[in-house]
């Protein structure tokens, strides 16, 4: 393997791989007026927060505005082992070379990407102190193992997303942090809209997402009384690809929703009457 | 034992003995002879019972007895179910309804007939169910077995067990439609009409009843249908069709803008006609309509006021708004129009609690009662109570909490039993803490230092495959190996992991009188001791004191929550801590799991701080029934993926420690003097 150093924007794709640029519209159906709000704020070069709880669409609305904007999108779902080097960069060696490769977050600087950082509270720390100077009025980013200091150009937008509903106090996002940010906040979609959604993103009639609707949103008062969070429009559209696919509505919702949801036998047998109830 | 039945005179004699009959100039003979011709198995149940009961009141004690000697033949295996049954009853009602549940039982009993291998008792299905019932919109309900089927609109009744399918799952499944049609009355306004002015046409009430079940039973499973329609579809299939005479009336009352007043329409129309006996389904519960209007009517009341209390605050009228002193600060037009707001969007910007009661009014009147969106006049307008937080303790009125308390006697819960109320811990001197803090100085900083070793760091791995950072030595040697022919090795990275702690620890702070004197200070000392060690280890911690005096008052003290820091308020609560009354440990045990399980740690530790066995005013607690019930509570966090510690003081501690943390699950003390020396070490093992 034949690793060089990268020398311009082309090859920092070829090196990091994460870098997309989205050619077809990504579905997705808005609900308030989230979109208006993240054009003005990459207009503005301003930082965005996306907050809600699972499977609502944080993720799909990025890969949405990044496609809208026509930028370059680079996401990193963050997890406790996230280093600063995961995000930055760092030194390989390749036969004799020392070869420095881009992390993601530099990699999104340079070439003027959206950088969405998923779950940002999961990561280190130390690793979400990075962000700081990409986040308010410098705008750069600092290597310290290469003695650089990328600046953003306009087109860089830092996205993050969390979700307040299952973290714990240990992770809660500093201050510091967190006012660095626009942010929105999402929840789970009107049933309508959500109908509508499952029924394009699953491939299934109208009357059945309803249905599946109807069957997430019984979920969601579990919360709290058996769950730590109800059915996401994610696992309904799963349920509804399972269906699209053939299978009795049933043993879909039961394997991409009961199942995901809960391990505990009341809960479960709860879940599998409420999916008995609904269809 | 024997197998040789017991005589009259004996058994008089083990009652006497047992429900001090002769002081209460009462007479055994009477139950005696009748108990004398059951088998002697029977005859000892009956007196180990009569024996239980007696523990929580004589009269108890004697009514059992009284009425065992009439029905025990009868109840044969049932004989148990039946006792809990009634000392159930006697913990939620007193004296009269325990009579009344013991007939009622035995009657329920004949009438269900034999058992069925397949039959399901109502604890069989009560998780399920009552999440399952959870889940449904409408306002929550609470699940609760009796003897019937029926709901006063808050509280579902589902009977003890339904034998009436063969098959287990059959009568799971009737279970299931009793308590969906039960959830339907509340959710589609059965009780929203007064059926009294029908009713009263009947002669026979019962029977009107029975009648307006059915009809709304047949109303119900349409508006079932809508939103549901896989239960509507298993409650059709498994009710079978409707008798042919009354298929049109189904269908009629299956219209989608039906109300129960057609349901009264009908049974007008079948009155007039000549009512016949109701045909029978499993599915369909009985109606107290006198029952659920009164609780209905409660409920309005109460949650009405709760809305316009909120409506007012929101649009700052009454005596602290703005309307109070309309003459300094006269209204703008503009601000007068805007009185009449859009309801939909003002309960919207309710809070939570509000929001709550305006959909539950929504739910019993179809919209919210318009005088409850009018501004009240000052007059009517109820000002928040302000809550005294000077002395929260005593004026706490509604406990925080109810929790169930094992009775091993029983065998059974006892539903509801311990009231808990938690209350901040109140602050005492700031300058104990400082002079504890210097006069262990000197353990602190060891302490200390012992513990920042142990605290998660990153931990450099060498010669990975892959890491963030170059592995030098490692790249040397490469380059040496392969100047000399050698195969280099690919290892050449430093990775740094890591090690978390992710712990969670729940401090449980014996408060009980008998800590008073020393072994308070000891447990003071030791806190502050502890306190800075776990600081210097990052680790997550509470702290929570327990104590109280009977089950109405058990009482819980917050010294520090997991989200508080180690502060000088803190510090004050801790040199606060103060010996109060009792130690029922079973309820503590179970609300601090409950706060700590919430912990988003791997590992949850509860540390329990004690100077002994678990006791409680009044002889009930102590002894086995405390140590039985604390047992119940430990095993049950440990279900919650809780470890459970204890150090105690107490010298008899390995008497019973064991049974109730397991071995090796805690460290018994012998001097208090030496706890705070030994706390912070013991602590250190058990987390290291």
């Amino acid at each position: 393997m034949k690793i060089a150093k990268p020398a311009s924007r082309n090859d920092v794709r070829a090196l990091t791989g994460s870098l997309v640029r989205l050619a077809n519209e990504p579905y997705y159906q808005a609900t308030g007026d989230e979109l208006a709000v993240f054009e003005a704020a990459a207009r503005s070069c301003l930082p965005v927060m996306l907050k809600g709880p699972t499977g609502c669409g944080k993720t799909r609305f990025v890969e949405h505005m990044a496609w809208r904007l026509k930028r370059p999108l680079v996401t990193v779902a963050c997890h406790d082992d996230l280093t600063t080097a995961d995000l930055v960069g760092r030194y390989l060696i390749v036969g004799d070379e020392t070869v420095w490769m881009d992390g993601p977050l530099a990699a999104a600087v340079r070439a003027g990407a959206i950088c969405y950082l998923d779950e940002i509270v999961e990561a280190r720390k130390d690793t979400t102190v990075v962000i700081h100077p990409l986040t308010d009025s410098r705008r750069a980013l600092p290597v310290e193992k290469r003695g650089e200091y990328i600046e953003a150009p306009s087109d860089f937008m830092l996205v993050i997303s969390y979700n307040p509903g299952y973290q714990s106090v240990l992770k809660e996002m500093k201050p510091s942090t967190r006012q660095r940010f626009v942010a929105l906040d999402f929840d789970y979609p009107e049933a309508e809209v959500e109908a509508r959604i499952v029924a394009h993103e699953g491939g299934v009639d109208a009357d059945t997402a309803k249905k599946l609707v109807k069957l997430g949103s019984l979920t969601r008062k579990l919360k709290g009384a058996g769950l730590d969070e109800g059915a996401g429009t994610r696992l309904l559209v799963h349920a509804a690809q399972l269906m699209a696919a053939g299978m009795a509505p049933a043993v879909a919702c039961t394997a991409a929703i009961a199942r995901p949801l809960a391990d505990e036998s009341d809960t479960r047998d709860a879940l599998d009457d409420l999916i008995t109830a609904v269809f | 034992m024997s197998e040789r039945k017991l005589f009259a005179h004996e058994l008089e004699a083990r009652l006497d003995e047992l429900l001090l009959l002769s002081l209460r100039q009462r007479s055994a003979a009477e139950p005696a002879a009748l108990l004398e011709a059951l088998p002697r198995q029977m005859q000892e149940r009956v007196l180990h019972w009569a024996g239980v009961a007696a523990q929580t009141s004589d009269d108890l004690g004697w009514l059992i007895v009284s009425v065992a000697a009439v029905q025990a033949a009868k109840l044969g295996e049932d004989f148990d179910d039946w006792v809990r049954a009634g000392l159930d009853a006697y913990d939620r009602s007193g004296l009269a309804a325990t009579r009344k549940v013991l007939n009622d039982f035995a009657a329920a009993r004949e009438s269900s007939g034999q058992r069925s291998p397949g039959g399901i008792s109502f604890a069989a299905i009560e998780g399920r169910m009552s999440r399952f019932l959870h889940a449904l919109d409408g306002r929550p309900l609470r699940l609760v077995s009796g003897k019937t089927a029926w709901t006063d609109t808050e509280t579902l009744w589902l009977p003890e067990r339904l034998d009436v399918a063969t098959e287990a799952a059959g009568n799971r499944r009737l279970f299931k439609a009793m308590a969906a049609m039960l959830w339907a009355q509340t959710r589609f306004g059965t009780f929203n009409v007064d059926p009294e002015a029908e009713l009263e046409m009947w002669s026979d009430r019962g029977r009107g009843l029975a009648w307006f079940a059915l009809f709304e039973a047949m109303r119900l499973e349409a508006c079932i249908a809508v939103e549901l329609p896989g239960l509507a579809l298993d409650i059709a299939e498994l009710r079978g069709p409707w008798p042919a005479a009354l298929e049109a009336t189904a269908e009629n009352l299956a219209r989608p803008d039906a109300t129960a007043a057609d349901s009264l329409v009908c049974m007008a129309v079948l009155r007039k006609v000549g009512a016949g006996d109701t045909p029978k389904f499993p599915h369909v519960g009985s109606l107290d309509p006198v029952a659920a209007r009164r609780v209905r009517a409660a409920r309005i009341t109460r949650e009405m006021a709760i809305v316009r209390r909120a409506l007012n605050v929101l649009r700052g009228t009454g005596p602290n708004g703005p309307d109070a002193d309309k003459s300094d600060y006269p209204l703008l037009a503009a601000e007068g129009e805007t009185q009449v707001v859009d309801p939909q969007s003002e309960l919207l910007s309710l809070p939570p609690p509000a929001r709550e009661a305006a959909k539950s009014l929504m739910q019993d009147f179809g919209q919210i009662p318009p005088e409850v969106l009018h501004p009240a006049g000052p007059g009517a307008w109820q000002p928040v109570d302000g809550v005294d937080t000077s002395n929260a303790a005593s004026c706490t009125v509604q406990p925080d909490a109810f929790y169930d308390e094992w009775d091993y006697r029983r065998a059974t819960w006892r539903h509801d039993w311990c009231h808990l109320y938690e209350m901040e811990a109140p602050a005492g001197d700031h300058e104990w803490v400082d002079q504890v803090r210097s006069r262990h100085a000197h353990l602190i900083r060891s302490i200390r230092r012992r513990f920042e070793a142990l605290r998660g760091e990153d931990k450099p791995q060498r010669r990975q495959f892959d890491g963030e950072e170059i592995d030098l030595d490692a790249q040397v040697e490469a380059r040496a190996d392969r100047k000399s022919g050698a195969e280099p090795s690919p290892r050449l990275f430093i990775h740094r992991r890591r090690v978390e702690r992710s712990l969670a620890v729940m401090f449980m702070v014996d408060m009980s009188g008998s800590t008073k004197g020393w072994v308070n200070d000891a447990e003071r000392e030791s806190l502050v001791l502890l306190c800075e060690a776990i600081e210097a280890l990052g680790d997550s911690y509470a702290i929570y004191g327990f104590s109280g005096w009977t089950r109405t008052h058990c009482d819980i003290y917050r010294i520090k929550r997991f989200a508080d820091r180690y502060d000088a308020s803190t510090r004050e609560r801790i040199a606060g801590i103060e010996a109060k009354d009792y130690t029922r440990m079973g309820v503590a045990v179970r609300h601090l799991s409950g706060l700590l399980v919430r912990q988003n740690t791997r590992h949850k530790l509860l540390v329990t701080l004690s100077d002994g066995r678990p006791d409680d005013y009044g002889d009930e607690y102590r002894g086995r029934y405390g140590i039985e019930d604390t047992r119940r509570a430990l095993l049950e966090a440990r279900e919650k993926n809780i470890r459970s510690y204890c150090v105690t003081i107490d010298r008899h501690g390995a008497d019973y420690l064991p049974q109730l943390y397991g071995p090796a699950h805690y460290s018994v003390i012998d001097d208090a003097r030496k706890l705070p020396q030994k706390i912070a070490e013991i602590y250190r093992k058990l987390t290291g």
